[in-house]
């Protein structure tokens, strides 16, 4: 483990009286305290871990505050949301920092994990790292749609039903008998809906399981610190920590860094929580649940658009339906990212060493763009000339798959990577 | 030569017919009105609202509810508690509890009423209105994408229909998808004589009634925009004062020294 100095306070006094019977400032104190050797030269992007935590604690804060008000009743839900909005006292304000932080979640997570790509943080040693993030970004995932439906208004309903119905899809191993509606996709839709369609019993269990995930995910994050601090951070070289000279206490040093990079975030956040709170909304949501009523238009919230646009690409039934394909796909996105340690099998982690990675990291930045863009369109709207939004979709999910699958693995094998510093400090430390 | 050019010709034909089909089902682009409740310091325009007030109670609640509106509110809009309880006791409301007896009992409105809806459920409103629901608009600014310019486009966008289209028992509004709406164009000059004399021009019965149904759809705007206004100048003065020191705790880093005097 990185190994910091140990935490040693006055011989009799009270503190050395309880850290022997229960050492819980000493784990502090190694964990996110002077004790933690962090290297020198972590960037900017290296404050999102700590943006990430810090949003999932603002999440259950307001949340837990927003479930003293909130009924999980199809009759009572939207008008109790209305109520929060009119008169509890600012309740307003709760409820607009906790649905704009949760796209903020979703920002922060997404670059914490591209940070992670591009200097090469999922490779050896971090590998069990990287798949506990993903497990967290999985259930975050999760959470964010089932919460999303809480409100009940016309997306929350429809969203519901779209997204589950993805799963009757797996009728496509078992169909079960004619009639009878019990294949293992039927079964596995009843299961999440409680019943034959979107109902009370979805909306009660949803927002069971929106209550429970995010201490769930409060357990993986600290699985995934203590995965971090066996290895320690990685860092913008992608090198090892080597002597003295790399390293630095992360208390106070990152902690002041952290505490800049926090106001900065926070002042964003705030000019949307209090000057657009709707922007990243969608507006028929404020329409109460109508199962009679279709909307236009069923689009998920924004962050789950890339993976919606791989969800439509599969037009054509082969073997299996295109639905089938679809949801495979949709999964097979992320669960690829698992194997990624052993796509990757380049030595040199950062990107800063290796230009075509570098390159083609940025071009999937751009393909990712492309695959939300997408996602919000309906399949037929024109793009351009004459191509439709699913033909452009259908290219950059192509990409997609052709960049983790193939591209990576030959590209770590033949790319000639740029001499790597002998150590962090000799690189980052100005020779006077 | 001439075969290229029919083909051209024709392609463009196609390409623009298919072009005029898709704009037929579009709606056009909001008109774009400069609201007093736009921006970080914007504030709804109390005299405008409440003349939205008065538009909204004698025209659009003959057929819209407006549920999550309770006469107390009136007070956010600058109206005295006696006009308050005037105008609650207009109406005559059924109470939620029955009597001692356990017959419902009728009564006259209080402050903490809501406005009383104008049909008893859905299917009565239906009944009343060709089939078409007019839904409430408690939310309506914020339930319509562009919601303020949507809804003040959509009041003052009626116009006749073009020659060749089928209307029925619809009305012609270029603002609303699908151009057919159920709903009469519901406002017109001089429909409303306001108390205080403003000219009661269609132009400003629609600002009028989009100025208090916002307020409605949003009405803790002004506590969030002023509250915003602390919490920027807060967060700002944190950013540099953690900036400054920050750049003062990393500066021996930045001197290449060595901090680290442990294995």
């Amino acid at each position: 483990m990185a190994h910091g100095p140990e935490f040693k306070p006055k011989e009799g006094s009270l503190l050395a009286w309880t850290e022997q019977r229960l050492p819980i400032v000493g784990l502090v104190h190694g964990a996110l305290g002077p004790g933690y050797p962090a290297p020198r030269n972590l960037n900017y992007l290296w404050n999102f871990g700590v943006l990430a935590g810090f949003c999932l604690v603002m999440q259950i804060v307001t949340g837990i505050i927003l479930v003293m008000h909130y009924t999980p009743h199809v009759d009572m839900a939207f008008d109790s949301v209305e109520r929060i909005m009119r008169d509890v006292n600012y309740g307003w304000m709760l409820r607009y920092i906790h649905a704009n932080g949760a796209s903020f979640f979703f920002i922060v997570v997404y670059i914490h994990i591209f940070r992670g790509l591009y200097y090469g943080s999922y490779k050896a040693p971090r590998e069990l790292l990287w798949m506990l993030g993903l497990v967290i970004f999985l259930l975050m995932m999760a959470t964010a749609f089932m919460g999303y439906v809480l409100p009940w208004g016309q997306m929350s309903f429809w969203g519901a039903t779209v997204i589950t119905n993805f799963f009757s899809a797996f009728n496509d191993l078992y169909a079960g008998d004619p009639g009878m509606e019990n294949g293992l996709g039927d079964v596995v839709v009843q299961l999440l809906l409680g019943g034959f369609s979107v109902d009370n019993p979805t909306l009660s269990r949803f927002f069971s399981l929106h209550y429970l995930l995010p201490f769930v995910i409060a357990g993986v994050v600290i699985l995934h610190i203590w995965a971090l601090h066996i290895p320690g951070s990685n860092n913008p070289l992608g090198i090892d920590v080597k002597g003295k000279q790399d390293k630095i206490p992360f208390h106070p040093y990152y902690t002041a860094k952290d505490a800049f990079g926090l106001f900065v975030f926070l002042t964003i956040f705030c000019l949307f929580v209090f000057y657009m709170p709707n922007a990243l909304g969608h507006p028929d949501n404020y329409i109460p649940a109508d199962p009679l009523v279709t909307p236009a238009h069923i689009v998920p919230e924004w962050y789950y658009l890339a993976f919606y646009t791989i969800l439509k690409s599969f037009t054509i039934d082969f073997i299996f339906t295109a639905k089938f394909w679809g949801v495979i796909a949709m999964f097979g996105a992320i669960i690829l990212l698992f194997f990624l340690p052993w796509l990757d099998t380049s030595k040199v982690r950062s990107a800063k060493f290796r230009p075509m990675f570098r390159f083609f990291f940025w071009v999937l930045m751009v393909d990712l763009v492309l695959l939300t863009w997408i996602g919000g369109k309906s399949a037929d709207d024109i793009i351009f000339m004459n191509v439709q939004a699913v033909t452009i979709g259908q290219i950059a999910t192509f990409w997609y798959f052709f960049h983790f699958l193939v591209l990576l693995p030959v590209l770590s094998r033949v790319e000639k990577t740029l001499p790597l510093p002998d150590s962090i400090a000799s690189a980052v430390i100005k020779k006077a | 030569m001439l075969k290229i050019k029919t083909i051209i010709v024709a392609l463009t034909a196609i390409a623009g017919t298919a072009f005029v089909a898709i704009a037929a089902e579009k709606a056009m682009d909001n008109k774009q009105v400069d609201w007093s409740f736009n921006g970080p310091f914007g504030t709804f325009d109390r005299e405008s609202s409440q003349r939205g007030f008065q538009v909204f109670k004698n025209v659009c609640a003959n057929c819209h509810s407006l549920q999550y509106f309770t006469f107390r509110n009136l007070a956010d809009l600058g109206y005295s508690e006696d006009m308050i309880k005037a105008f609650a006791a207009e109406y005559t409301v059924v109470d939620k509890e029955p009597d001692e007896f356990g017959d419902m009992v009728e009564r006259v409105g209080i402050p903490a009423d809501a406005l009383p809806s104008p049909f008893a459920n859905q299917n009565a409103a239906r009944a009343a209105n060709n089939g078409a629901y007019p839904v409430d608009l408690s939310l309506i600014t914020k339930a319509r994408a562009d919601g303020p310019n949507y809804l003040y486009s959509l009041l003052t966008g009626y116009q006749d229909a073009p020659a060749d289209m089928d209307m029925g028992d619809l009305y012609y509004n270029p603002y609303f998808p699908g151009h057919k709406i159920a709903m009469a164009a519901p406002l017109s000059d001089d429909l409303i004589e306001y108390e205080d004399g403003t000219p009661a021009t269609l132009d400003n019965h629609a600002k009028d009634v989009v100025n208090f149904l916002h307020y409605v759809a949003e009405p803790k705007l002004e506590q969030r925009h002023r509250m915003g206004l602390s919490v920027m100048i807060f967060l700002l003065i944190m950013v540099v004062l953690t900036y400054l020191l920050n750049r003062k705790i990393w500066k021996p880093v930045k001197e290449g020294k060595t901090l680290w005097d442990h294995d």
